[in-house]
């Protein structure tokens, strides 16, 4: 596949992800695992949880695990990708 | 997916973790297997690690107003086999679970069985499936990328509703209520998945890209 084709295909996902901003602006846009949660709380008065996590990170950690985590999977992707290329360019 | 710390009654969650847990053991075995008889496939298997560390590090708005993250499974899936997936993908969850609360320990099991158990499988079906059929490259990595993606999502629905049935609808009304939260807000983003799995993929494969058992 051609270097536009590529470009076509990131363009057009990348347009899916901004497009429910534009299509949706009274969107919370919360997690649909917090949502999932909730719906079994509500539906199920009785059910008690029988652990909880024993750690909690507040949500400026959180932003910063799930950054730490995004970073090294591109890194490691990154790195094979560059390394592909720069052999195939010799 | 995530199935949070402590929405699983106890008896699910052991259950899920007894069915996982092969996975995961068998996994670890094709995986040593892979980089014993090709060491140069560390690289690749490194580049898929990354994939799905990055997608499922990502939540992105849906059109339904919630957000939700792909899994980034296909990737492996379609070049070695779903079994590897399991040890990578348990390895996302525990670090999902242990430090950033999301997930966690008790329902480890169903996590691991639905996004890194039935969505490469699924996609690794699709994968050969679609070779078997003669679809070009590109289109049966879309398919692969996409339908596993939502298998991912699908189970997670299909577990919440085994363990939470709906007081009057039972497990379809509450596979349905699941389903309505987890994959309609997927779809779009199975998508998404879709389309960046087969840049990837081209890119880290390029001509050498084949379906192991396709038509020549």
């Amino acid at each position: 596949m051609s270097a536009r084709t590529n470009s076509l295909l990131l363009g057009l996902a990348a347009l899916i992800i901004a497009a429910p901003l534009i299509l949706n602006p009274a969107g919370q846009f919360g997690g649909t695992d917090d949502a999932a949660s909730q719906v079994v709380e509500s539906s199920n008065p009785t059910y008690e949880k029988w652990t909880a996590p024993f750690w909690q990170p507040s949500k400026e950690m959180e932003g910063l695990l799930f950054a730490l985590q995004a970073a090294f999977g591109a890194g490691l992707l990154g790195y094979v990708l560059g390394r592909r290329h720069g052999r195939s360019g010799k | 997916m995530h199935i949070m710390e402590g929405f699983l009654p106890a008896g699910h969650a052991l259950a899920w973790t007894c069915v996982s847990a092969p996975f995961v053991v068998l996994g670890a075995r094709s995986l040593k297997r892979i980089v014993a008889e090709r060491p140069e496939a560390r690289l690749d298997i490194a580049a898929s690690a990354g994939f799905t560390f990055v997608l499922s590090a990502l939540k992105l708005p849906s059109v339904t107003g919630s957000c939700s993250h792909p899994t980034g499974t296909a990737l492996g899936a379609m070049q070695f086999g779903p079994g590897i997936m399991a040890v990578i993908g348990a390895i996302v969850l525990l670090f999902q679970g242990l430090l950033l609360a999301h997930g966690g320990l008790s329902t480890m099991g169903a996590n691991v069985f639905s996004m890194a158990i039935a969505g490469p499988w699924v996609a690794y079906g699709v994968w050969r499936l679609a070779g078997r059929l003669g679809a070009p490259l590109a289109v049966a990595v879309f398919l692969s990328a996409f339908l596993g993606d939502l298998a991912t999502y699908v189970t997670t629905s299909f577990q919440l509703a085994l363990a939470f049935p709906d007081a009057e609808t039972g497990f379809a009304g509450a596979f349905a209520k699941f389903g309505g939260i987890f994959a309609i807000t997927q779809l779009p983003l199975a998508v998404a998945e879709g389309l960046v799995t087969v840049v990837v993929m081209n890119a880290l494969a390029g001509r050498r890209m084949r379906i192991e058992g396709a038509k020549a």
